[in-house]
């Protein structure tokens, strides 16, 4: 069921009618079976995964917390006749157990999705190295169709199984409470990933109807809306003209591909993010927002603090930081200081944890190549960035530009610019093609055909471009206005008939300039298939 | 409170009358262009009690002609008919038009039974988008869409017509409201000729089974007139192309004969008729046009006074009086038709139709 669906549109409306007529103690189960039927629509079969998922780290979780609980008894009830030395050991002894839990239930779910996922990529990566010895022999791939949102509920999910083991929450002891949490119908397609307890008050307590809840989460659906079906959708056409056809659209179209993608994927993956928000605020519960205005980004680094915040905070605090401090990365930052100097022993970790973590986010993304390259691209930028730092210090040490206005264009500029370019691997069938197309921008002289009608050849008339220009002026004027303070406080604020009018002017816009329809073919969000 | 209730109810209220005019803005008008597409929707104008209805596709709102049947025999009659109309169409039309009146006559054309299928999303606007909202139109619409159609978008035609934003015209805005009639009864004028080029050969067929659903849809038909207490006529009207297999005729002869029903195939009287297909066919034999459409009207008509003693309300001053009206429309289009062909050498007013014989084969 897709959200631009009208099916998913009267899900919705229906869910939220019976969610407020209920008892509100039933709220949460309501949900859980809302959830898993909005599950059941991509495939009945598919059912089967999350369930293991979330049996599996329910039982994990639960013996994580045994071992735990029996710990802190034994050091209570022995507080005086333990030493140090003998408490310090049986924590180890409790912990590495507690680990074997965490470690196979990670094993296991990671598994799953590594063989759904990859299985098939490393089918025909391996057939490739057998060609490469003239072996005749070649394996099938194994055809296994990826379930909804695995990705994300497998993160979602194993995110809860570190902190249980980490101490930082109990675990749930309720499976049904646990089931809601992975399959949250809103946030089930691409995120954002919650964290438990984040989420855990406001989706399982009780929510009186709330006539605020209810406007702003519609009109944030509304937004959503706007983003994906009159920006993104409409400029998809034009993408995938250009990236469909590389022998046709070289040179300058290769540029205006990656400017197009920027705004198709910006408005795709947050219009989506969007509905999702809005939709849990509508039922009273709190999603954590996934963007702030990422193409406002001076840096790359800064870029990715604001894109897929809930991603980019997931490989940071269960991957960055325990490979950082993990007892071999400490060994190896050890000989490097001693074999070559301290500069070299302290980043050494640090690079090798962002490289990993860059490897793992580029192959989250989608199992082929490009994604290894692209995550790849992202970790050099970033740490020629980091390694450039004295420069930068020295630069703005000599002229002062640091806080001028047309320096920080600059930098936001070329941000967007270097995303966007990296960004062009995701779009194009292999590597290869995408290094021709980079090559192409230099040898294929062709801007003369933008003056000449080339733009009208990618499948959009000039009243889309019109269209396309000022709906992305609104979101940019929307951004901006954000800055300082929440848009929709601003509009509350207004008179009654004018903060309606607004909206009602958005959700006309929806109907008539969305391309949906005949016509238009209905879009998967992008982010659904990662 | 009252005052905020007050704003709320204006709001919701001006929300959906801008809605409703934004749709009305954006749904095809119709007029100067596929104006078969005005053809159910105009049905709901009409002072209602005819005692001929004709159901079917566009060899009957082409190729009769309600006017000469009235002019020549004193029958009413109105021909509920679309653009490739299939069998379910045609029964859901039959169905919504015994909501207004009670048909002495229905004729079912049966071009259609040779599909078995819904054919394309066009075809079905033509037909669906045109009938007033009510049960049987929800029943039509469940019955009719291909599997890439949603009922909601018949509901709602803002949803299917929304990008027509970009190709808005003058029409759009001038026929908001209230279109401008163009038919006479159902009937579609064409003065033009274009005579028939060549004649289609016997394209041998895999298989001459008429559908399990034509025919479950025949069978409706034919109860709904039978509760209703209607003769049901069953005909192929006179056309060149497509061409009518005779392994369907023999079926249809059959189900007419299993079920005491009248089934007349014109194409064999031809020379009765007198239809000439070098100057009687607008299209190449497709369909009639004026010429041919009166020839076979006069011809029918004469079938349906003998045989069925339709009333001859010629002499009713109330009736007459509203066709009157009708025959004057008739013949200020047919010389407005007879103007623009020999000023222009085509029709401009009729603009381009849905249906070519590339299609139909």
């Amino acid at each position: 069921m897709l959200f631009t669906t009208s099916n998913f549109i009267i899900f919705v409306i229906l869910l939220s009618i019976i969610y407020y007529i209920i008892p509100k103690k039933m709220q949460w189960q309501l949900l859980l079976i809302a959830s898993y039927m909005f599950y059941a629509f991509a495939g009945i079969q598919f059912i089967v995964y999350i369930l293991i998922t979330t049996i599996t780290t329910y039982f994990a979780t639960i013996n994580i917390s045994k071992l735990q609980t029996k710990y802190n008894k034994y050091i209570k009830e022995n507080k005086a006749i333990v030493t140090r030395e003998e408490r310090r050991a049986i924590k180890e002894t409790s912990k590495k157990k507690q680990r074997q839990w965490m470690v196979l239930c990670m094993v296991f779910n990671f598994g799953i999705l590594a063989v759904l996922k990859y299985s098939n990529f490393a089918i025909e990566n391996f057939n490739k190295i057998l060609g490469l010895f003239n072996s005749e022999t070649s394996f099938k791939g194994l055809g296994f169709i990826l379930p909804l949102g695995i990705s994300f509920y497998t993160f979602q999910t194993m995110g809860y199984l570190i902190d249980v083991y980490r101490g930082k929450y109990d675990y749930e002891k309720n499976i049904f409470k646990l089931a809601l949490f992975v399959s949250f119908f809103p946030q089930l397609i691409q995120g954002p990933i919650s964290r438990f307890d984040d989420l855990k008050d406001s989706l399982f307590s009780k929510h009186n109807f709330n006539w605020d809840n209810i406007n702003f989460g519609f009109q944030r659906i509304l937004w959503g809306y706007f983003k994906k079906v009159v920006i993104a959708d409409r400029l998809l056409i034009a993408v995938n003209n250009i990236i469909q056809n590389p022998d046709i659209y070289q040179g300058v179209y290769v540029i205006i591909g990656m400017f197009f993608y920027a705004i198709e994927l910006f408005a795709d993956f947050s219009g989506g993010i969007d509905i999702a928000i809005g939709i849990a605020e509508v039922l009273g519960i709190h999603l954590e927002e996934n963007f702030i205005r990422p193409y406002f980004s001076k840096s790359i680094t800064e870029y990715w603090r604001r894109w897929h915040i809930t991603l980019g905070t997931w490989f940071k605090d269960y991957m960055f930081f325990p490979i950082s401090v993990s007892k071999p990365m400490l060994k190896l930052s050890k000989t490097c200081r001693k074999n070559f100097n301290d500069a070299i022993g302290k980043r050494i970790p640090v690079y090798v944890a962002t490289i990993i973590v860059w490897l793992t986010t580029g192959i989250w993304h989608g199992a082929a190549w490009n994604f290894v390259v692209w995550g790849l691209g992202n970790c050099i930028v970033i740490l020629i960035s980091q390694e450039c730092i004295p420069l930068y210090q020295k630069f703005h040490h000599r002229f002062d530009v640091k806080n001028k206005f047309y320096f920080r264009l600059f930098q936001v500029v070329r941000t967007f610019w270097l995303m966007s370019f990296l960004r062009t691997f995701d779009c194009y069938r292999d590597v290869g093609t995408t290094f021709k197309m980079y090559g192409s921008i230099f040898t294929v002289y062709n801007i003369n055909e933008i003056f000449n009608g080339g733009l009208m050849q990618l499948g959009l008339t000039i009243k889309d471009y019109i269209l396309l220009f000022v709906s992305v002026w609104i979101v940019l004027l929307v951004s901006l206005l954000q800055r300082k303070e929440g848009i929709r406080i601003k509009i509350a604020a207004k008179p009654i008939m004018i903060s309606y009018m607004i909206f009602f002017i958005l959700f006309l816009g929806i109907i008539v300039f969305g391309a949906y329809g005949v016509g238009f073919d209905q879009s998967q969000f992008i982010y659904s298939q990662f | 409170m009252k005052k905020k209730m007050i704003i709320n109810i204006f709001l919701i209220a001006l929300s959906v009358f801008t809605l409703f005019i934004v749709q009305r803005l954006l749904m095809p008008k119709y007029v100067s262009t596929i104006q078969e597409g005005s053809l159910v929707e105009e049905y709901y104008k009409e002072k209602t009690n005819h005692d001929v209805i004709f159901i079917g596709d566009c060899e009957v709102f082409s190729n009769v002609s309600p006017i000469t049947l009235w002019e020549n025999y004193g029958i009413t009659s109105y021909i509920r008919g679309s653009a490739q109309q299939l069998i379910w169409h045609s029964y859901y039309l039959l169905e919504d038009t015994l909501r207004y009146e009670k048909p002495k006559v229905v004729i079912y054309n049966v071009l259609a039974m040779k599909y078995d299928e819904p054919q394309k999303e066009a075809y079905n606007r033509l037909t669906l988008d045109g009938m007033k909202l009510s049960n049987t139109k929800i029943k039509a619409i469940k019955n009719s869409k291909m599997e890439d159609e949603s009922t909601l978008s018949y509901l709602f035609p803002i949803l299917r017509y929304h990008s027509r934003w970009s190709e808005i015209t003058a029409d759009d805005f001038k026929y908001i409201f209230n279109k401008s009639k163009i038919s006479h009864n159902g009937y579609l004028m064409r003065s033009d000729i274009k005579p028939v080029g060549y004649l289609p050969r016997d394209k041998k067929l895999a298989d001459y089974t008429l559908g399990e659903n034509s025919y479950m849809y025949l069978e409706k038909i034919t109860q709904l007139c039978k509760d209703n207490d209607i003769e049901l006529i069953l005909i192929k009207s006179p056309s060149v192309y497509p061409y009518w297999h005779e392994e369907w005729d023999e079926q249809i002869v059959d189900y007419a004969e299993a079920n005491d029903l009248e089934y007349i195939n014109f194409l064999e009287y031809n020379d009765e008729i007198g239809i000439d297909y070098q100057t009687d066919t607008y299209d190449g034999g497709l369909h009639l046009n004026f010429a041919g459409a009166e020839k076979f009207s006069l011809y029918l008509g004469n079938i349906l006074k003998e045989k069925y003693k339709l009333n001859d309300y010629r002499n009713d001053l109330i009736i007459k009086g509203n066709w009157d009206k009708k025959i004057e429309f008739y013949y200020n289009m047919k010389e407005q038709q007879e103007f623009e062909i020999s000023e222009y050498g085509y029709l401009i007013s009729v603009g381009e139709a849905v249906q070519s014989i590339n299609e139909t084969d």
